[in-house]
């Protein structure tokens, strides 16, 4: 059970500070100048301020002055590893580091091992994350058996299971074949779910390691080029609104693809779309000294993508962040580039790098982040309990510390892997505090358990 | 790569860029014979850009040369069998005026080339890697002939271990002497130079520098107090 | 000149010189009854080659031998690295037995880089991947200069698979900072997309650039290409990129023909260019020698830090 918390001096969204009472697991009341219950101020009524709890003994209490309040950030898009790469990742430790990121909820992507593409996996990955209990768990499903590309999973079964799977990806591998793309977004509305769609045209990005562009020609590296990317988003905006269901495009990377999104919204159609962290702040430049850390899938790519990306985001084209959150053991980084396995990690970061990325040159505000990083994905995930900072909401919160400024030290992540390209960058903020249903899961920037 | 280690090399690079400030003229040089120079050069305190004073003038080393060059062709019995190998920079045209005098002399032509001796130095690794000078040797060879190497200053005598060494392996010459200059001292192998131009006592604080015509524009030997940024070793 | 040769984009115009400058000086040494110099006495060096190159890994051992260096050869067939060890592991393995320099010739673009950074001695690049060979770019401005006096404003003309080769990139950076003019000739698919940013011109019809062309460099064509749709036909690629005798009387009088090898006799080069005399393709094999031989002299030779002694 949880026990009331009064968290004093926060500001949510970034607006005048106010305090938070907490009490079973739900937001009580937001206001200035709150007690303990006993004698709870009204509403509106001038603050008088820091009128001293008198009764609850049992309140504890949060100095959240100066701290940032948003609701629970939820992650679209993480890779968990577990079942199969637990020497990368597992869900405790990727949980942990949701948490420490300030996440209280993630959804897992499919491509474990063995595939999450049946409701025994998905409600494995499920129980595990509420074992661990630092952060929900919502696992998705594959869209095709094993990742194949041919095959339709069980998705309905995968609904219905204790999962309650709604977000199907066979993200890792795009879904290529335009009818298998078309009848799986066509069966998911039976049960309201979202197909979310790793956009890249295999044929064209064979052994593609960079982007393609001068980079690739210079280093002598295949690329990937955005073409891609940007003609499998075409394709599946259009399928979508051909048969009427609902498309979500996972971590969008070039400035081809944004304008393609915004053509689709601008008809009406159902298409969500999503970047990364680290595709708003960082280049395909950063390839040059050939370390691995650095490649990803999509690739990083040109200025002009990362400036189009941030304007995408910043007015909604782009509807959230999502992680992509890819650990991997030392073992395949430390190689050389093409050996190397592609990802980075990302759920401790995040916050961070969106305040450098968006909140620092003035793109987004507070309540903007609150909305890309909690309340869309929440929407978009059809994840009830999430995303909405108000009385009588689940007590599912971030406090966030915007100030201090520090080299990324990837030595205390919580994640079990180290390959993040931040690596030494000095980023602004902290998470301070992260509350899950009324349960501190991170206090003080540390761990609460 | 040190840019200041490739001036040394006469091509390729244009016009010398050999002659220093401090040489341009032999300023508030004193009257030759005025001053014994060992009085001068024994741990008087100097300024550290006292400038370089002349210890010969161009006739001097004319004269010099040519009295190497008799030297030469009586302990040869006439030059037949000689070769002249200068040792890069400033032992070639040294070589070539030799060979010269040589010819003058007897009328008929005498071999003169050059041995570069950068990958047989054993100093190798206390600096970054040195340019190489030109090496060429007459068409007739060394072997069964009398090599006289040829260089501007003799010092340590590392460089003339090295050249032997270099010698060595171009051939099996029947003898080598060895022709310098200005001996200046302070051997660190057993070398002795067969022909001196000039004997020159020195401090190992003092720094010897040659200029000759074909690479600095005018002749002379000077002696100066401490070495300036893109001083010479010696030999 | 930095302690290791990597990318051929890495050598100043003084640095460049200064390689070409000191392979001059030594190629006289291979003339000599007395092959070899004692200036690298005691310094090892270590040919890791992950590809299969006789020819490379042979001038190398040869110059490094003629330097008085002691030579360890690994080649990947039959090794641990056979077995799946990594390439830390190999460095670490390398470092241990004192390598003062890695000659590395390996399938992946950027191997060199990584090796740098887990070793301590000077690593030179024998070719990785599609990115670059520094030597062979040396050996080839070498070469030309000897066979026609200069570099600066040479018109060069680069011909075949620029998008696969590490000879084409490395021979673009080297010859423009020597101040050659550069062209490269292929069909559209075998060049990258951006080769408009990189310091040359680009043509698709090798008939007009031919008489322009002070040298003509051919790129060796694999067969396999073809597979994947850069050019419909062996034959097609030939007619159009090949260069036969005919083509070879387009060249100016004093126009050279140059190879890195292997050569796919009849398909990039006829056999009869390749044996006429504007082929340098026999001399580029002894220049790489001597080329070679004034990299590891101006890597190995010195001391990187003054007064160090290693």
């Amino acid at each position: 059970m949880t026990g009331t918390w009064l968290i004093t001096g926060a500001r949510p969204l970034g607006g005048e500070p106010a305090d938070v009472l907490i009490r079973d697991g739900v937001i009580a009341e937001i206001g200035p100048g709150l007690d303990a219950p006993g004698a709870p101020e009204a509403p509106g009524a001038p603050g008088t301020t820091g009128a001293e709890g008198a009764a609850d003994a049992t309140a504890q209490r949060l100095d959240a002055s100066g701290l940032i309040l948003l609701p629970g950030l939820v992650d679209l898009h993480t890779h968990l590893r577990e079942p199969g790469r637990e020497d990368a990742e597992t869900v405790a430790t990727g949980t942990a580091a949701a948490a420490l990121g300030g996440y209280t909820a993630v959804h897992a992507m499919a491509n474990t091992d063995p595939v999450a593409d049946t409701a025994g996996v998905v409600e494995q990955i499920w129980r595990l994350g509420r074992q661990a209990g630092r952060c929900d768990v919502q696992p998705v499903g594959a869209v095709t058996v094993g990742l194949d590309g041919a095959h339709l999973a069980e998705l309905g079964a995968m609904a219905d299971s204790a999962a309650r799977v709604r977000l199907f990806s066979d993200d890792g591998r795009c879904v290529h074949d335009a009818v298998l793309m078309r009848r799986a977004l066509e069966y998911v509305r039976a049960f309201g779910g979202v197909i979310a769609q790793h956009a890249q045209e295999p044929r064209l990005t064979e052994g593609a390691q960079v982007n393609e562009g001068e980079i690739s020609a210079r280093l002598g590296l295949t690329g990937w080029p955005a073409v891609a990317e940007e003609a499998i988003v075409a394709r599946d905006c259009l399928l979508a609104a051909h048969v009427g269901s609902a498309l979500h495009i996972c971590h969008v990377s070039t400035a081809g693809s944004v304008e393609i999104i915004r053509w689709a919204k601008s008809k009406g159609w159902q298409v969500t779309a999503e970047v990364t962290p680290h595709h708003l702040l960082l280049t395909e430049e950063r390839a040059t000294g050939y370390d691995p850390v650095f490649k990803v899938n999509p690739p990083l790519r040109t200025a002009e993508d990362v400036a189009a990306l941030r304007a995408g985001l910043a007015d909604g084209t782009i509807d959230c962040v999502a992680t992509d959150h890819a650990p991997h053991p030392l073992e395949d980084k430390e190689t050389e580039w093409q050996a190397a396995a592609f990802g980075m990690t990302g759920l401790e970061t995040a916050l961070r790098v969106v305040h450098q990325a968006m909140v620092e040159p003035g793109l987004l505000d507070w309540a903007g982040v609150a909305d890309r990083m909690s309340s869309r994905p929440a929407a978009i995930g059809r994840l009830g309990g999430h995303g909405r900072l108000a009385a009588g909401e689940p007590a599912n919160l971030v406090l966030y510390d915007p100030g201090p400024r520090e080299a990324v030290d990837p030595t205390v992540h919580a994640s079990k892997s180290r390959n993040t390209p931040f690596r030494g960058l000095m980023l602004p903020g902290r998470v301070i505090a992260t509350f899950l249903r009324g349960r501190p899961t991170v206090l003080d920037g540390k761990l609460a358990w | 790569m040190h840019a200041a280690d490739r001036t040394d090399a006469p091509r390729r690079n244009g016009p010398p860029q050999g002659a220093p400030a401090a040489a341009a003229s032999p300023r508030g040089a004193p009257p030759r014979d005025a001053q014994p120079r060992d009085a001068q050069s024994r741990g008087a305190p100097r300024r550290a850009e006292a400038p370089a004073r002349a210890v010969l003038e161009p006739v001097e080393i004319r004269r010099a040369l040519t009295r190497v060059a008799h030297e030469i062709l009586e302990r040869t019995n006439g030059g037949g069998d000689v070769i002249l190998l200068g040792i890069p920079t400033r032992g070639v045209p040294l070589a070539r005026r030799l060979a010269e005098r040589l010819e003058q002399v007897e009328g008929r032509p005498v071999p003169a080339g050059s041995l570069d001796v950068t990958m047989y130095r054993d100093d190798l690794r206390l600096r970054p890697a040195r340019a190489l000078g030109h090496t060429e040797v007459p068409a007739e060879g060394i072997d069964n002939k009398i090599v006289v190497l040829v260089d501007d200053v003799l010092y340590s005598g590392r460089t003339v271990r090295a050249a032997l060494d270099a010698l060595g392996d171009l051939g099996r010459p029947r003898a080598v002497q060895l022709a310098v200059l200005v001996d200046r001292g302070h051997r660190e192998l057993p070398i002795r130079a067969d022909y001196v131009g000039k004997n020159l006592p020195t401090s190992q604080r003092e720094l010897v520098r040659v200029l000759l015509t074909e690479i600095d524009g005018q002749d002379a030997v000077l002696l100066g107090a401490t070495p300036d940024a893109a001083g010479r070793e010696g030999s | 000149m930095n302690r290791h040769l990597i990318s051929a984009g890495d050598l100043s115009l003084d640095d460049a010189l200064l390689i070409l400058d000191t392979a001059d000086e030594l190629a006289s040494t291979a003339a000599r009854p007395m092959k070899k110099l004692p200036t690298l006495r005691g310094r090892t060096v270590v040919n890791l080659f992950y590809e299969d190159s006789t020819r490379t890994r042979i001038s190398f051992e040869a110059a490094a031998k003629r330097l008085s260096a002691d030579v360890i050869n690994f080649s990947a067939k039959g090794s641990s690295v056979a077995k799946g060890e990594s390439l830390k592991d190999t460095a670490l393995t390398l470092e241990a037995m004192g390598a003062d320099a890695v000659v590395i010739r390996h399938s992946a673009s950027g191997a060199p880089h990584r090796l740098a950074g887990w070793v301590r001695g000077s690593v030179v690049n024998a070719g990785d991947g599609a990115h670059e060979h520094p030597t062979q770019a040396l050996l080839d401005a070498f070469t030309m200069r000897r066979r026609l006096g200069r570099i600066e404003e040479l018109r060069v003309t680069i011909v075949g698979d620029v998008l696969h080769s590490r000879v084409a990139r490395s021979n673009v950076l080297l010859l423009s900072t020597l101040g050659a003019d550069v062209t490269l000739v292929a069909p559209p698919t075998l060049l990258p997309v951006a080769v408009g940013s990189w310091p040359c011109s680009v043509g698709y019809d090798l008939d007009a650039a031919l008489p322009k062309a002070d040298v003509v460099m051919m790129l060796r064509v694999q067969q396999e290409r073809m597979n994947a749709a850069y050019f419909p036909s062996v034959r097609e690629y030939s007619r159009r990129y090949g260069l036969d005798a005919a083509r070879m009387a387009l060249l100016p009088d004093h126009g050279i023909v140059m190879h890195p090898g292997p050569m796919n006799r009849g398909v990039e080069i006829a056999a009869e260019v390749a044996d006429s005399a504007r082929s340098t393709i026999v001399e580029q094999v002894a220049n790489g020698v001597s080329v070679r031989m004034a990299v590891l002299y101006l890597l190995l030779g010195g001391a990187w830090e003054t007064g160090e002694q290693r």
